[in-house]
């Protein structure tokens, strides 16, 4: 800083002369400097090592379970939607609670493929692979619902707006017509993302391959894949571009969804906050889910130094902001409710927490509100096993959400002779039961035959992917 | 990496997206033509126990649809006649016809001539003849020329969107309640004039067709 003039020589520059970067190490998203030839071992190792007892335990249960369902739908189908336990007043019951749990809970596979993907979260990479598993899976247990609610199940293309010899449409102002192709167009999104992803990986399955059945049937699924450079820069801007497209649709499905109430005219359900509150729920529902299924995963498969403390801490983080936030829509329901001052609109509220079904709004309180707030105390968060019960409190919870919007306003509709007390009959039951075994028996087979996290990410996120510390 | 796949399999992608949509193509066309009223009602012409020759009798003889099926202004139901209609004049004539004989075998014994039905509107549909021949319905607009059929075959395709085709745009198809049955008519003016007295119609008989779910799905 040498210059003519002694007295700028005395100025002191507010500039530092030169910039010490303060060390704050982020945390490795991989311990143990594992290196990547572990990775692929690892990762690849479960699809090809010999299917282990407790998968075929487990399977052959999730197959027991998955056949409630069948059996259901087959006695719904043979005998008439009478069979479900939907009846005046309250014509929608556990149908449509099951189906918004499902949907919700395929939510957080597209906020972590998408959004996080967008903005660069790397802890995205060791979860994202069985979170689209989870979406997809989620998606078909949903659909279940609304397409056996129509009785009769081979007329369900009507729900689509096909040229017919009817002459006849679908209602395009309905909210129900709108979730045909939220969900759609939802589900078809999140298949190609899904697969999009597996391409490299399922290539790496097939060269290890050892038998030629393996090679060919992976081969075909790879499609060719040689991870040339050209590919990488192609795969890498599709990628990119499909985090785009379903950016959208991580608020939009449940948007749709939370329109099926909201934009009816019945007191509860018509309000301005549902869509942004049906959106955090179900992010929050579906990284409980995450949670639920990652966290076993983890301790049978050694997979500690993929799924740090440091993944577990993120996703709790976000259960218990969107948790709270939920909790806040919760309030706010009551506080307009009041302010309002609409007689109507304050009963629905009232009979909510007080009413006929109050042992359900408070089920549903405690554990959307309450039981993440745990996630606040770092010595929580660290406990595996009691982070896996809060989250299966949480998806409980959500569940109960959706059951407490949905039959508390019908029950208690505008003319109180038609009030009512709703319960679901065996086979609502049996049904919803039995799809957590069709979501298992698919999880189950995925685990079983293609790669459970995305290598090719990871080893981007290795402290070796990065050895100059850029 | 040893190879997967011989080189022609290259061109495979390719040729299954190919096929798909050619698939995809052939069945909906297929679905379109095969699998509408269009096609599978239209032109079904069962034979009868008795070969009653509408062309003969109305076309030729000039017998009014009403002198049979007499109760069509009145009942929601258009009648079939009973074997007395016929023996009306066959008792007269042809009395020793073979063909006749399922007729005089019914009304000696009551038992009715076991007529193959042509047109059926299903379980679930609520269709009034009464109604629609007391508005100009012509008998030609759902049946087409019977008068010129010498065996009755299924001539429109009674489907719920061409229900819907006269029911949103009902000035193309009711005439003057006099010539209801007069299957040979046609508007004088054309399609201009049929559509201006059509409105007329419409207007002054208060003709409103429901085109709501239960007005015909009661």
């Amino acid at each position: 800083m040498g210059s003519s003039n002694p007295i700028l020589d005395e100025v002191k520059p507010a500039i530092l002369k030169e910039v010490d970067p303060v060390d704050i190490p982020r945390p490795a998203l991989v311990e143990n400097n594992r290196s990547f030839s572990w990775i692929t071992d690892k990762i690849c190792g479960i699809v090809e090592e010999k299917t282990p007892t407790w998968w075929w335990v487990c399977f052959i249960i999730a197959c027991a379970g998955a056949s409630f369902t069948v059996m259901g739908l087959v006695y719904l189908v043979a005998t008439g939607t009478g069979v479900w336990g939907l009846a005046n007043p309250a014509n929608w019951g556990w149908a449509i609670v099951n189906f918004v749990f499902w949907i919700g809970i395929g939510h957080a596979g597209t906020l972590i493929s998408a959004i996080l993907c967008l903005l660069r979260q790397k802890w995205r990479t060791s979860i994202n692979r069985a979170a689209e598993a989870m979406t997809i899976f989620a998606v078909v247990c949903a659909g279940i619902f609304p397409v056996f609610h129509v009785g009769r199940v081979w007329m369900a293309w009507f729900l689509f707006p096909i040229p017919n010899a009817n002459a006849i449409w679908p209602n395009f102002r309905s909210a129900l017509l709108w979730d045909v192709f939220a969900v759609s167009t939802y589900g078809t999104v999140s298949v190609l993302f899904w697969y999009v992803g597996l391409i490299p990986d399922l290539a790496s399955v097939r060269d290890r391959a050892k038998n030629k059945i393996r090679q060919v049937l992976y081969g075909i699924f790879a499609m060719g894949w040689r991870g040339s450079n050209r590919q990488w820069s192609n795969y890498e801007m599709c990628y990119l571009l499909l985090a785009g497209l379903s950016t959208p649709l991580v608020l939009s499905v449940h948007t749709i969804v939370s329109f099926d109430f909201a934009i009816s005219l019945l007191p509860g359900w018509h309000t301005t906050i549902f869509p942004p509150y049906f959106v955090a729920g179900a992010i929050f529902s579906g990284f409980g889910m995450v949670l639920t299924l990652m966290l076993p995963l983890r301790a049978i498969y050694r997979l500690e130094d993929l799924i740090t403390q440091y993944h577990i801490d993120c996703m709790t983080k976000i259960i218990l902001a969107t948790g709270t936030m939920v909790g806040y829509a919760y309030g706010m329901e009551f506080f307009i409710a009041a302010y309002g001052a609409n007689d109507f609109e304050i009963f629905a509220f009232v009979n909510r927490a007080f009413g006929n079904y109050a042992w359900a709004y408070w089920i549903m309180i405690s554990c959307n509100v309450i039981s993440p707030q745990f996630f606040w105390f770092k010595k929580i968060r660290e406990n595996t096993a009691l982070v896996w019960i809060i989250t299966i409190f949480v998806n409980i919870g959500m569940w109960f959400e959706r059951f407490v919007i949905a039959v508390t306003t019908l029950t208690r509709d505008f003319v109180p002779s038609s009030w009512g007390y709703y319960s679901p009959t065996i086979i609502d039951i049996f049904t919803y039961l039995g799809t957590f075994g069709l979501f298992s028996v698919l999880f189950l087979l995925f685990l079983r035959f293609l790669p459970l996290m995305a290598m090719a990410e990871i080893k981007v996120v290795t402290p070796q992917a990065d050895p100059h510390n850029h | 990496m040893s190879k997967v796949f011989p080189k022609w399999s290259n061109a495979l992608p390719l040729k299954i997206i190919v096929f798909l949509f050619i698939l995809a193509a052939a069945v909906v066309s297929g679905v379109t033509y095969y699998a509408t009223p269009n096609y599978t009602r239209v032109g079904y012409m069962p034979s009868q126990p008795v070969p009653y020759d509408h062309s003969f009798h109305v076309g030729q003889l000039g017998l009014d649809c009403r002198y049979c099926h007499s109760k069509v202004e009145e009942s929601g139901h258009a009648n079939v006649p009973s074997a007395g209609t016929c023996m009306s004049c066959h008792s007269q004539i042809k009395t020793d016809s073979e063909l006749l004989e399922p007729v005089r075998a019914s009304y000696a014994s009551g038992d009715p001539v076991p007529w193959v039905r042509v047109h059926e509107a299903p379980d679930y549909v609520y269709f009034n003849h009464a109604v629609h021949v007391n508005r100009g319905v012509s008998c030609v607009e759902c049946h087409g020329k019977v008068n010129e059929m010498e065996v009755v075959a299924h001539d429109q395709p009674l489907s719920m969107g061409w229900c819907l085709d006269c029911h949103r745009n009902p000035e193309e198809h009711i005439r003057p309640v006099d010539l209801v049955t007069n299957l040979d008519w046609v508007h004088p003016g054309g399609k201009k004039g049929q559509i201006e007295d059509g409105l007329k119609f419409v207007e002054e008989w208060n003709i409103n067709p429901p085109q709501s779910c239960s007005g015909c799905h009661r």
